[in-house]
Formats: structure tokens, sequence, C-alpha cells
């Protein structure tokens, strides 16, 4: 990896000069542009987050119309839409569509674009990287969902896969090996991602950025980039081992054979409870923004909202067994784990108290984002305590494979993670596309979508604990299942209508742009960084490095006190803000080769399951394509050199400003 | 760092590196938060992330070694002699690495790429080993297939043997480097990122080494 990377070669020298006029590979290396060829080589952290929103909001569409397949077959008894085998294979590509396709890399939309504007830096430590984990990120959600068209059918093993379900035995589809290839090349892209953005927060910071002056929201995403790359080692492990056992006959969950089918579950679990916490972190941070935000009020605690994030990533490696509780491992294990998830709700229990402490006494602006960061907490904190109760062992074994965990767990990624990351949208949407989402239609959007949500998850409480099995395909008459049931029907359908309200805003707030004044820099009068520069970001980011001086430092330019100690406005947003108009900012060429690369794994994918040959050629596309990265000449050799005030102004202003830049320093670890 | 080494670190970038501060946030003359160039510490970061990949698998043999579905065990047909010997091979290379990357930074590119080259080998012949391993069990009635202990096996030490694969590549990757003139003290750190992943994979071993070989199952 490093010396893909690593430039190998200095331009400098003659020879090296007229190798960089010639490049290696077919492709000469891309300029930068408008065209949609811009967008397939572009290495711009802002484009690549806008192409991870809108890739992501396209799978919340296909797994929404998979989730209302299955409330269909639900509404009334014994229900007919779906047969079976279908009905198995909808519920599992929902789960893995709406986790992997959609929440995943929302968040990293997010993460793209806003880690280096909040830290300071002009882009990701490595843009061609971070081009890569969209392709390939891209190119695995693709080849997932392909499996429908050339492998009869999605996978239906649910979507955590349990052995001995997912054999061949039992499932005898391609199902399950574009399920085990799909995510093992969606964990690569999740991969890289987690590197790049670690260190670009650990080392691309601004002078004077420190640690613990880092906005609450990079904080939080940082700590999910560390569980990504702890935990997608472990699951990459396990799809391995399934993947083995169905395509080379590997013994790894062959039960007859003396295996262990349990190696899975902890393996997947492993995995998939810190997943629990990469999905509703980055809601937590978004939510730390905009509460503080509409509050007029710094974060009640910030320190302590780092912390118990801290202490959320660590202990959610020591808790992942509570979704076992009834695979017979024994009473000691049930014990600890029972008390270390009792354990895991007191940091969260803090961050809860925080946000309400930060709106406590403030002067509170209810727009659409602010609603949609309060019914975070509200509902999140919902789906924590009947968290909480799961973590009791005896009432976990009712509980398990009801739709007591459904409702549960969709509170917490629905009412924690989506309602989080839509309070995103509704506040960096200008800051985005240069234009506000409508705050008119954005409230019937976020109050249909509240109402949906509760009808549709709420009722599942009551139906889990009257006893209706997760995952069943139809219910008799008679049970009482019928009136929850069709409620939830409704209420899911609510949530579709509010989905199509959002589009319509998107569609609508861009047409009516050109009308509206423009939001300029800082709309909302916020805090960190991002909202130092105008509006549309411009492609180099910053003109000048920003020096940060204190936490909320973009809140302390426009902010200070009187002699009484009294709050007063010291320089407008629009006085303070840069002005985006520098020219000659050196940022690096686009490249073709992550798209290159990215195209040879999903080839690499229909070699295993249909015919190596394929598996060749995608392995030479991507070998080649990695070679050809990694002889490409660092920069476009005709690109302008010649200006190079602006840039340089940077260097000159640290030195007039005098910041403390042992500061920086002394809080990395 | 103190503040006059950072700033005067960024003024030194701009005049001598001119051409090259766009995109190569990595190199070293850059002042980064940490003081650790950007490919340095991915590498590291990285390097965290292949911890669990490892351990997930050894954990796997663990749980598995004694369930041979009542055929041989990988841990019957063990050759501890003659995977002591390749052991011995690989760690050695991890000595001409070492040595590789000092040559390189002290400017002596002949020495260097001789190093380098003698890492390669090295570990070239420790795969060596385990083809000759692998192919020996096979032939003993140990194959992939034949019970959850011997796939959780040849998955474990295949995983490793990869990872040596793939460092080969990366040193044979410099070596070419080297030759064509573009590895020299400037840019030796890229030696030094090749070295901690060469390093990692013998650890590693180490333990798989220790764990799966040495210590006996009963």
């Amino acid at each position: 990896m490093a010396i893909v990377e690593k430039q190998p070669l200095e331009l400098g020298t003659a020879d090296t000069v007229s190798y960089a006029e010639k490049p290696l590979g077919v492709f000469t290396r891309p300029q930068g542009g408008r065209g949609w060829r811009d967008w397939l080589s572009t290495v711009d952290h802002k484009r690549i987050g806008i192409l991870y929103g809108v890739s992501a909001m396209f799978f919340f569409l296909v797994g929404g119309v998979q989730a209302l397949l299955i409330r269909l077959q639900l509404a009334v008894p014994d229900g007919s839409v779906l047969s079976a085998d279908v009905y198995n294979q909808v519920y599992t590509m929902h789960g893995v569509t709406m986790v992997f396709l959609f929440i995943m890399p929302l968040a990293a939309a997010f993460a793209n674009y806003f880690i280096p504007l909040q830290i300071g830096a002009r882009d990701v430590a490595f843009p061609r990287l971070n081009a890569l984990s969209f392709w390939v990120w891209l190119s695995g959600a693709i080849f997932l969902n392909t499996s429908w068209i050339v492998a009869g059918g999605g996978a239906d093993c649910g979507w955590f896969c349990y052995a001995p379900n997912s054999g061949v035995a039992f499932s005898p589809s391609h199902g399950v090996d574009f399920y085990a290839i799909g995510l093992q090349i969606l964990g690569l892209a999740s991969l890289v991602s987690a590197v790049n953005l670690i260190v670009t927060c650990l080392n691309m910071r601004a002078p004077g950025m420190t640690l613990m002056r880092m906005p609450i929201f990079t904080w939080m995403l940082l700590i999910t980039q560390f569980l990504l790359l702890f935990a997608l080692p472990v699951i990459t492990v396990a799809l391995f081992l399934l993947m083995f056992d169905r395509v080379f006959d590997a013994q790894f969950f062959n039960v007859d054979a003396g295996a262990d089918p349990l190696l899975w579950q902890h393996l997947f679990w492993i995995f998939g409870h810190p997943e629990v916490y990469i999905i509703v972190l980055p809601a937590f941070g978004v939510v730390s923004e905009v509460i503080p935000t509409f509050s007029r009020k710094p974060l009640f605690g910030y320190e302590f909202m780092v912390f118990s994030g801290i202490a959320i990533g660590f202990m959610g490696w020591g808790v992942w067994a509570h979704h076992m509780f009834v695979s017979g491992m024994g009473p000691i294990s049930v014990a600890a784990f029972s008390l270390s998830t009792m354990f895991i709700a007191v940091p969260t229990g803090v961050k809860v108290l925080n946000w309400l402490a930060t709106m406590w006494g403030g002067k509170i602006r209810f727009t659409v984002a602010m609603k949609f960061a309060v019914a975070t907490v509200a509902m999140f904190t919902i789906g924590g305590l009947s968290g909480v109760t799961h973590s009791v062992a005896p009432a976990n074994t009712q509980q398990t494979d009801t739709y007591y965990i459904v409702a549960h767990f969709h509170y917490v990624i629905f009412g924690g993670g989506v309602l989080g990351l839509f309070a995103g949208l509704y506040f960096w949407w200008p800051k985005i596309w240069g234009h506000f989402l409508s705050e008119r239609v954005g409230n019937w959007h976020f109050w249909l979508t509240l109402v949906g949500f509760n009808l549709t998850f709420g009722p599942m409480h009551i139906l889990g604990l009257q006893g209706m099995s997760r995952r069943i395909d139809s219910y008799a008459r008679g049970y009482g299942f019928e009136f929850w049931n069709l409620t939830a029907t409704i209420g899911s359908f609510l949530i579709a209508a509010a989905t199509a309200l959002f589009l319509w805003n998107v569609f609508k707030s861009r047409r009516d742009a050109p009308y509206l004044p423009p939001p300029g820099p800082d709309p909302w009068d916020a805090r960190s960084l991002e909202w130092s520069v105008p509006s549309p970001v411009p492609v180099h980011n910053f003109d000048t490095v920003p020096q940060i001086r204190s936490r909320d430092d973009w809140w302390h330019t426009k902010y200070g006190e009187d002699s009484t100690g009294k709050v007063v406005q010291v320089a407008t947003a629009q006085e303070a803000a840069q002005t985006g108009e520098a020219t000659g900012v050196h940022l690096p060429s686009p490249s073709f080769w992550p798209l290159s690369v990215a195209l040879g794994l999903p080839l690499i994918g229909y070699g295993l399951i249909f015919n190596l040959w394929f598996a060749l050629i995608g392995a030479l596309v991507t070998i080649g394509s990695l070679y050809s990265w990694a002889l490409e000449p660092v920069d476009d050799p005709d690109a302008a050199h010649d200006d190079h005030d602006d840039h340089d102004d940077h260097d000159d202003g640290s030195n007039d400003r005098a910041v403390d830049n042992s500061d920086s320093n002394e809080a990395t670890p | 760092m103190s503040a006059e080494t950072a700033t005067a670190g960024s003024v030194t970038t701009s005049t001598v590196d001119a051409d090259n501060h766009g995109e190569d946030h990595g190199h070293a003359s850059h002042a980064t938060s940490t003081g650790l160039s950007n490919t340095k510490l991915a590498m590291w970061v990285f390097l965290g992330s292949e911890c669990l990949l490892f351990g997930g698998l050894i954990s796997t043999y663990l749980l598995y070694s004694t369930r041979g579905n009542g055929r041989t065990l990988p841990a019957d047909v063990f050759d501890i002699p003659f995977t002591s010997v390749s052991s011995f091979v690989l760690l050695m290379s991890s000595l001409t690495m070492v040595l590789a990357l000092s040559a390189v930074n002290r400017g002596e590119a002949e020495a260097g790429r001789a190093w380098l080259l003698a890492t390669a080998l090295l570990g070239a012949v420790f795969l060596g080993g385990q083809v000759y391993e692998f192919t020996a069990f096979v032939r003993e009635g140990v194959g992939f297939t034949t019970s959850p202990a011997s796939s959780a096996f040849f998955t474990l030490t295949g995983f490793h043997g990869v990872h040596v694969a793939i460092g080969i590549v990366m040193l044979m990757s410099l070596f070419i480097r080297s030759v064509n003139g573009n590895l020299n003290q400037r840019n030796s750190e890229t030696v030094e990122i090749v070295g901690l992943y060469w390093h990692f994979v013998d650890i590693v071993w180490i333990f798989i080494f220790t764990v799966i070989y040495l210590i006996p199952v009963n």
C-alpha cells in the first residue's frame, strides 16, 4: 500500500519530466473540468462526499422498496405478496442494503465532505485512495445487487447469515456467495477509507487545532474510523471462511465434520456490535453539532462527550455476545456480557444528558435540522432503553428473534442513525449546495417521518412481546397480530411518503434557489470551521490555512466579550469569512486509476462464483491499475505553477499571527 | 517539534519542493500534526487492522486444532525441524531488511539493492518451504477440505504466505526503482514503510510458529 500511494518518481530532473509528459498506461492524467468524466476521475474530497451521498440515497430507495414489500406481505394474515423464499431474500437484502449501502456510505459522505473542512485541511491525506474507497464501495454495492439478476435471487440467510443456514445445503442459490464476496469488497472500501480518514484527522490538522479542539463531529467520526479499522478484518475473516466453505469445499461450518457453527456467530458479532456504533456515532456527531448551534450555546461538557464517545468505542468490543444469549454458551459468559451490556448504557446516557444540558437555558431555534436532532435524541433514548431490557439475560431469552428485537434496533438505527443523518442533511445542505432545503417542505418531511417511524416500529414492541417471530413470512389469523401489523404497514407507507417529500424538497429547493437570497457562508451562525468558507465550498477549501486559537474558533472569531463580560458580536460572518477567491492553489490532480482498480474487483467476485477466467481478468485489471497508479506522475506537468502567492500566504501567515504551535503537538498521541 | 522548526519545515517545502506540494502530503519535509509522515502513519494504522485479521484466523485454528473429522490432524504431520529452518530464514530476512534501509539511508545504492534482493530471496525461500510443506501434508492425507482443523491450518498459513508474497512484490518494486535510480536518501522512507510491513509479517509468523506448531495439541 505504501508504494502505491507514495509517488515513485520525483519531478525535477530532465529525465523524469519527460517521463511525466508521457505517462505510462492508457490514460493520460486528467486535468479536471466540469463534465461527467471529471466526476469519474475526481479526487476532491467534497465531490467524493457528494458521490457517496447520492449513491447512498439511491440505495435508501432500494432498501425502502424492500421494506415496503416486507410490510405489504405482513399487512394482513396469510400474506401472499411474496413467496416464503422471496420473502427471505427481501428481508436479507433489506438489512444488508440499509446497513452497508445506505447508512454507512451516507456517514462516509459526511465524513469525506466535512472532516477536512472541520480540521482546516485542503483535502484528505490520500486523495486518490479516497476516490478508490468510493469506487470500490460502489463496485461492491452493484456486485451485491446483481445477484438478483445473475444468481436468481439475493442472499436468503438474514443479514447476519448464521451458519449452517448459510451453507450450500440450506442455501443452494448463489445469493450467499454474492453476500460473502460483496461484503468483502465493501469491507475493503471501508478499510481503505478508515486508514485514510484516521491519518487525515491525526496528521492534517491546521496549526493550533489540537485534538481537544477538534469539532465533536470529527471526533465521533475518528472513533468510528477506528471501530471500522478493527472490526472489518474480523468480518473479513468470517466471510473468507464462509466463501471457502461454499466455493472451495472447506469444512469451517460443516457440523458433520465436527465444525462449530458458533464460530460464525462470534466472528460476526465481534464485528457486528461495533458496527452498531459505527452506524450511530456519526449521527451522534451530527446531533452534537446541530444542538449547540441552534441552542446558541457551546456544547455542554465537550470533554465528557469526547471521552464518552471513546468509552463507547472501547466498550463496544466487550458486548458482542449479548446477541448470542440463547446460543448455549454457558452462564458465566452470559452473566459477563449481560453486565458489560448494562455498563455500556452509561456513556450513552452521558451523551443524552449532555445534549439536554446543552439545550437547557439555550435560545433554541426549531429549524428542521434541530427538530431532526432533538428527535434523534428522543428516539435513540427509547431504543437505548429497550436495549437495556435485552441485557437482562432471562428477559432476552423471551425476546430473542421476536419483533421486540426488530423494534429495538430500528429505534436505534433509524431513530438514532437515520434521523441524525437527516439532521445533518438539513444542517449542511446550504454549505454543500449553496442554497437551503425548504423549511416548509422540510417540516412536513420531519413530522411525517417521525409519525410514520413511530407507527411502524412502535407496535413491533407489542407484537414481539405477544410472541410474533422475527422473519416469519406470514402469520395465521387469531393470534392478535392483525391490528398492530396493519398499523406498522400504514406507518411504513408514511415513511415512504415522507421520503418522497424529501426528494421533492431536493428538487424544489434547487429549482427555487435562483430566486432566493443565497445563504452566505454561515447561515446558521454556527461554530466550526466549515462555516468560515463560502457556500458552496470552493474547490481549494481555504484561501489561507486557518490558525486555530480555541475550541469553536469560528464562533470566537465572530463573538467576543465587552468589558462587562457580556458576549458581543465583533464581526459578522460575512466580514470574517474567507472569500474563496484565491487562485493558483495547487491541488491534487485527478486520476482514473482508482476507478480502474475498483472495476476489477467485481470481476474477481464473478470469477470465484462462476468461472475462474473472469477472476484472472479481474485480477489483471486490478493489479495492472495498481501499478499504473503507482507510476502515474504525481502532478500534471501542464498545470499552472506560475502563481504561488496564495498558497505561500499560509506559511507567512503562521508567523504573523504568532500562534502557539507547540500546543498543536502537545495533545497528539 | 517547536514552532520554529514547524515554520522552517514549511518554508523549506515551498522553496525546495515547490513543484510537489499538491498531492504528496506524505512527503517527509512537510510538517504534519504528529510529526510522522502520512504514509508511515497509514502503514502503522493498517498494521493495527492486520492484527485483528490474523487474530481471527489464529483463533479459528485454535478452536479447530483438534477437530480432525476422524482423519489425520495437521498437528500430527508437522515437521518441526523443517519449519524451524524456514522460520529462521524468514526471521533473518528482517535483519537484511534493516540492513537494506540502513544502506539506502547512507546513500549506498548498490548495497541497498543487494540487501533488498537478499530480503526478497529469503522471503521466497520461506514461501518455497511453505509450498513444499503444503504438498507434503496433502500427500500425507491432510488436504484443505479434510477437516475443520486442516481448513483452518491451510487458511491461516495461506493468508500469511500471501502476505509474504505481497511483501516480496513490494521489495522487488523497490529494487526496480533503485535500479532506475529513483531510490535515494530523500525518499528512503518508502523502504522504511515496506520494512514496517515486512517486520510485521515476520512477527505474525513468530506467533503462528509458536502457537500453532510448537505448542502441542492434546
